[in-house]
């Protein structure tokens, strides 16, 4: 066997970082989400070119209550997704910022939870609404 | 207070596997993990193979992974980090043997920002002046001990050894911020590479690790505003 490097997925999830580590994997975590709901619209898209009965049919798909749960989570990704990049393009504009990094990250969970609290709320409220 | 040290060894010669053993003794809270460490080594297994020199934070051979974050063991008290203690090699390079890694490839990444100072012009009469405004621009940055916590702590250099890494970024730092250098283009050329600056995702890693209290993440946005600046 070749030398090992002590790098796999349980040491990647075990190590201990800061604040900034969490919100990375998270980061991670939220592009790739987004990045397949992105496709699965592009697939839906798609499907219009194989007439109008298959398009509706993935779009029932949509009304389904698994998939109205996985609108929250696309909130989630989305707004995350953006508060967290804003935070690194700020830190990256300005480097004295990265001395008030605890501080920025502050502000960004504050900022999220301002605009996804709300938002899922709403959508919620409307999903159960809707289902009752 | 009684404590379980948990330590990855890798001895190739006895078993192809890496694996964890166990060991319990009796230590006091202000005693260092690196004391355990030496208990281990001197009075339970002496084939436990592990580097440390000064033993005093000074030389930064001690490096390595406790519970889960890369320390100086020499700089941890094992009141601090609980009766509970897993100890691993730093994470990225080739484990040689038990803690000891291979860190060829970090002194060629350190090597390649030329970590020493270019000059051009001719020496003065007298030695290069230099305002202390003008070593306060880079005095953080001099405080490096090439320990390598940094590099390790890095997912970027994780998942890609070719990443030039924090502690050779923190070097070069030093040298393109010495008003009295004149090799900042040379390294700016380097850094500004696939493999250089851009590859840092501004995940404070390196900073929490800094056994030296750098802020490391500060000196690499500087050096990517630099690099940014120049291509301006």
């Amino acid at each position: 066997m070749s030398q090992p490097t002590n790098v796999g997925l349980r040491s990647w999830i075990g190590y201990r970082g800061g604040s900034g580590y969490l919100l990375w994997l998270l980061h991670r975590a939220t592009g790739l989400g987004v990045l397949m709901f992105l496709a699965l619209h592009i697939v839906n898209i798609f499907l219009l070119g194989f007439g109008e009965e298959v398009f509706n049919k993935l779009l029932y798909l949509y009304q389904a209550p698994w998939a109205r749960a996985m609108e929250v989570f696309l909130l989630f990704g989305v707004t995350f997704h953006a508060m967290n990049g804003l935070r690194i393009i700020i830190q990256d504009a300005f480097p004295r910022a990265w001395l008030h990094q605890r501080r920025l990250v502050a502000v960004e969970v504050v900022l999220f939870l301002a605009v996804f609290l709300p938002a899922a709320w709403i959508m919620v409220a409307d999903f159960l609404g809707g289902a009752g | 207070m009684r404590v379980k040290f948990k330590i990855y060894r890798y001895q190739p010669e006895v078993r192809e596997e890496p694996y964890f053993d166990t060991f319990e003794f009796d230590a006091e809270p202000t005693d260092r993990v690196l004391d355990g460490l030496n208990h281990i080594r001197w009075q339970m297994d002496g084939t436990l193979v592990l580097r440390r020199s000064c033993q005093q934070g000074i030389c930064g051979s001690d490096a390595m992974r406790i519970n889960g974050a890369n320390r100086l063991a020499c700089k941890v008290l094992i009141g601090d980090v609980g009766a509970k203690i897993t100890i691993e090699p730093l994470m990225g390079f080739r484990v040689i043997k038990d803690l000891v890694v291979d860190m060829d490839d970090f002194f060629e990444q350190y090597r390649s920002v030329l970590p020493y100072m270019i000059t051009e012009k001719p020496p003065p009469e007298v030695e290069r002046l230099q305002s202390p405004a003008e070593r306060e621009v880079y005095d953080d940055t001099t405080k490096c001990i090439l320990c390598a916590a940094c590099t390790t702590a890095c997912p970027s250099f994780w998942s890609n050894r070719d990443f030039v890494g924090p502690a050779a970024i923190v070097q070069a730092h030093r040298f393109i911020f010495d008003s009295r250098d004149e090799g900042t283009d040379e390294r700016l050329e380097v850094l500004g590479e696939r493999d250089g600056v851009w590859r840092c995702r501004t995940i404070f890693n390196c900073t929490e690790a800094c056994p030296r209290d750098i802020k490391i993440t500060r000196a690499i946005g500087e050096v990517k505003k630099a690099i940014a600046l120049k291509g301006a």
